[in-house]
C-alpha cells in the first residue's frame, strides 16, 4: 500500500479539454442508458405525441393542404430537440451540482469547456437517435412522406445543429441561475409547456393570436418548428406561413443569436458549486 | 508531563521548514457578516500528517476550501504548493488531491467504470488495478456505486483523491458515519498516503483520529487556531495544572495547581500518621485539554483556586 501511494515525481500537463470533452461524451451516453426513466421519455415522448395528435385530427386538414400528422411532425421533431436539450441538460446540470458532482469536477480541475462539450456531445447523440426513431414510426405507422430532396436534409441537419446547440447552452445557463433543482426542474418543465404552445407545436402556428406569435417569434422554438415545417411540407404551404415564406435566413440568425445569448450566460454565471 | 516542559508555542508554528506545502497568513472569511475564518495562520510541512481539530462551526470546511482553491477569501495571504490557490492553473490541481463527498459521476457506474473515466483527467494516474489494490476494493470493482457499503463509497473517494498522484491531498471530515472497522482501514489508507511522502491536511472533530493520524494538530477555535502541537503535547499549559482532591472532615476538597508535589508535602505534614482520605492527583486528558482549548468549558479557574463547597464534578 505504501509504495503505491506516493505522489509523482515528474508531472506532464494534464489532458486537454478536448480529450476531457470527449471522454465525457462517452461518460453522459453511458449514464443516460443507464436510466431507463430519462430513456423512455427522451424516445417515447415524441412517438406518443405524435400518436395523440395523428389520431385525434386525423380526418382534418392543415390550412396547407398537408395532413395533421405531417404538420405536426414539424412540431414535435422541434419539441423533441428542445427536451433532449434544453430541458434535459438545464435539469441534469442542477441535479449534478447539488449532488455536489460538480464540486468534485472542480477540484479535478475539469476545463468547464470540456465539461460543456461532453453534455452536447450526449445532446448531440441522443438528439438524432430521437428523430431517427420519430421519422421512422411517422413514416411507417403514421404514412407520413418524408422528403426526398437533398436540400430538404440539409435544412434538417443545420435546423437540428443550432436548435440543439442553442438548446444545449440554455439548459446550461438555466441551471446556473441559482436555485435547487427542484426549482429549476419546475421552472424549465412549465416554460417548456407554455413555449410549446405559444410556437406551434400543438396548434396550427398560423390561427394562434398575433400577440402569442410575437411573443414566440422572440424565442428559438417557434423559429426550429418553423425550421422543420420548412423540411416536412410541401413548398406551396410558405405560402400560410405568416411571413409567407421560411424564412431560413432569420431563422438561422435568431437560433445563431440565442446561442450566443446562451453562451455569454455561461460565461459569466456558470459555477461548479451552489453559493454557501 | 511536568512543570520543566516547555510553554505551548503560539499557534502558528516558529519554523515550517524552508518550502512548507501550506502556508497561510491571517485568513478572513465571512458569509453575511458572520465572520467564520478570523484571522488564520497555518502551516503544514512537506511530508507530514496535519489535523484541523474542532467543532462543527470552527471554520474547518471554509479554511480547508479555501486552499482546495473552490472558494474565495477576504483577507490574508494563501500560499499552497508554492502557488495561490485563488489563481492556480490545471497543473496546480493536478497536484493535489480532494477527497470528496461524492464521485463526481453519478451512481450508476461502477466502481472500476469511475476510476477508468477518472484516469483521463490527470497527467499521470495511477493504474486502476493498483488503486483498487490500494484501497481495498479489488473484489468489489465491479459493483455499481449506489450498491457500495459507506465504507467502501469512502474507499473509493480516497481512490479518487489519490489517482492523479498528488503531493497533498486534503481530507474533509473523513470518517464521520464511518464504522469502527471502517475507520481503522480507513486510518490504515491514510497513514499509507503519508508514508508514501504525500502530504495530508485532513479535518475532524474527533480527537482520537487526530492522535492517531497526525504529526502536528492544530486545534480551530472561533476561525482560528489556538493551538498548534504534536497530539501528546496538544494543552501543555493547561496539562501542567493538576487536580488535587481529598476529603477532610467528610468533605471533599479539590484545588488545581500546578505545584501538586508542594501541596501534597503540605497534605501529607497535615496527615503524619495516616493517610489522607480519598486523595487524588489528576491531570486533564487530551479530551478536557480540548474542550477547554475551544472553549466548551471554562478554562480551569487560577492555580490553587480553592473549591471547597463540595466541588463535585
Amino acid at each position: 500500500m505504501t509504495a503505491v501511494l506516493q505522489p509523482a515525481g515528474t508531472r506532464p500537463a494534464p489532458p486537454s479539454a478536448a480529450a476531457i470533452g470527449l471522454a465525457r461524451t462517452g461518460l453522459e451516453l453511458r449514464l443516460f442508458l443507464r436510466d431507463p426513466a430519462q430513456v423512455l421519455f427522451s424516445f417515447a415522448y415524441p412517438v406518443v405525441m405524435l400518436l395523440i395528435f395523428a389520431s385525434v385530427f386525423a380526418d382534418d386538414e392543415t390550412p396547407s393542404g398537408a395532413p395533421f400528422a405531417q404538420y405536426f411532425l414539424a412540431g414535435i421533431a422541434a419539441t423533441g430537440i428542445m427536451l433532449t436539450s434544453f430541458q434535459a441538460v438545464g435539469m441534469g446540470i442542477a441535479e449534478e451540482r447539488e449532488r455536489g458532482d460538480l464540486a468534485r469536477l472542480q477540484t479535478l480541475g475539469t476545463p468547464a469547456v470540456g465539461y460543456f462539450a461532453g453534455k452536447a456531445g450526449q445532446v448531440l447523440v441522443t438528439t438524432v437517435a430521437q428523430l431517427a426513431v420519430l421519422l421512422v414510426v411517422a413514416a411507417t405507422a403514421f404514412d407520413v412522406t418524408l422528403p426526398s430532396e437533398f436540400s430538404r436534409w440539409a435544412t434538417f441537419a443545420w435546423v437540428v445543429l443550432l436548435g440543439a446547440t442553442a438548446g444545449t447552452v440554455l439548459g446550461i445557463a438555466v441551471s446556473s441561475l441559482g436555485g435547487s433543482s427542484r426549482a429549476v426542474g419546475n421552472g424549465i418543465t412549465a416554460s417548456a409547456v407554455v413555449l410549446q404552445f405559444f410556437s406551434g407545436v400543438f396548434f396550427v402556428y398560423s390561427e394562434l393570436p398575433a400577440w402569442m406569435q410575437q411573443v414566440a417569434s422572440v424565442l428559438p422554438l417557434k423559429w426550429m418548428v418553423q425550421g422543420m415545417r420548412s423540411v416536412f411540407l410541401p413548398d406551396a404551404a410558405a405560402a400560410v406561413e405568416p411571413a409567407g415564406s421560411w424564412e431560413h435566413g432569420t431563422t438561422a440568425l435568431v437560433l445563431a443569436a440565442w446561442v450566443i445569448i446562451g453562451a455569454v450566460i455561461c460565461a459569466r454565471a456558470f459555477r461548479w458549486r451552489r453559493p454557501a | 508531563m511536568t512543570t520543566t516542559q516547555p510553554a505551548a508555542r503560539p499557534a502558528g508554528p516558529a519554523d515550517p521548514g524552508p518550502d512548507p506545502a501550506v502556508r497561510v497568513r491571517g485568513l478572513v472569511k465571512s458569509y453575511g457578516g458572520r465572520t467564520v475564518v478570523d484571522g488564520l495562520d497555518l502551516d503544514v510541512r512537506r511530508g507530514e500528517c496535519f489535523a484541523l481539530l474542532g467543532p462543527n462551526g470552527a471554520g474547518k470546511t471554509t479554511a480547508v476550501e479555501i486552499l482546495e482553491g473552490v472558494r474565495s477569501r477576504d483577507a490574508g495571504e494563501v500560499t499552497v504548493l508554492g502557488e495561490d490557490p485563488a489563481t492556480a492553473g490545471r497543473l496546480w490541481r493536478d497536484r493535489v488531491g480532494v477527497v470528496g463527498q461524492t464521485t463526481g459521476a453519478g451512481n450508476a457506474l461502477t466502481v472500476r467504470e469511475t476510476l477508468d473515466h477518472h484516469a483521463g483527467y490527470h497527467g499521470v494516474p495511477r493504474g486502476t488495478g493498483e488503486l483498487l489494490e490500494a484501497v481495498g476494493l479489488t473484489e468489489a470493482a465491479g459493483r455499481r456505486v449506489d450498491r457500495l457499503s459507506g465504507g467502501q463509497r469512502r474507499r473509493l473517494e480516497v481512490a479518487l483523491g489519490v489517482q492523479g498522484r498528488p503531493e497533498l491531498v486534503f481530507l474533509d471530515e473523513p470518517t464521520t458515519g464511518m464504522d469502527p472497522v471502517a475507520r481503522r482501514q480507513f486510518w490504515a489508507l491514510v497513514e499509507g498516503m503519508r508514508d508514501g511522502g504525500t502530504t495530508v491536511l485532513l479535518t475532524t472533530h474527533y480527537l482520537d483520529e487526530a492522535a492517531h493520524l497526525a504529526d502536528r494538530v492544530g486545534v480551530l477555535a472561533g476561525g482560528r487556531l489556538v493551538e498548534v502541537a504534536p497530539p501528546a503535547e496538544l494543552g501543555a499549559e493547561l496539562r501542567r495544572t493538576a487536580t488535587v482532591r481529598w476529603t477532610e472532615d467528610g468533605v471533599p476538597r479539590e484545588v488545581a495547581t500546578t505545584e501538586p508535589s508542594a501541596l501534597l508535602r503540605d497534605l501529607l505534614s497535615a496527615h503524619p500518621a495516616g493517610e489522607v482520605p480519598g486523595l487524588a492527583v489528576t491531570r486533564p486528558d487530551l479530551e478536557e485539554v480540548y474542550l477547554r482549548l475551544v472553549g466548551a468549558v471554562p478554562a480551569a479557574t487560577s492555580p490553587l483556586s480553592d473549591t471547597p463547597e463540595g466541588a463535585s464534578r
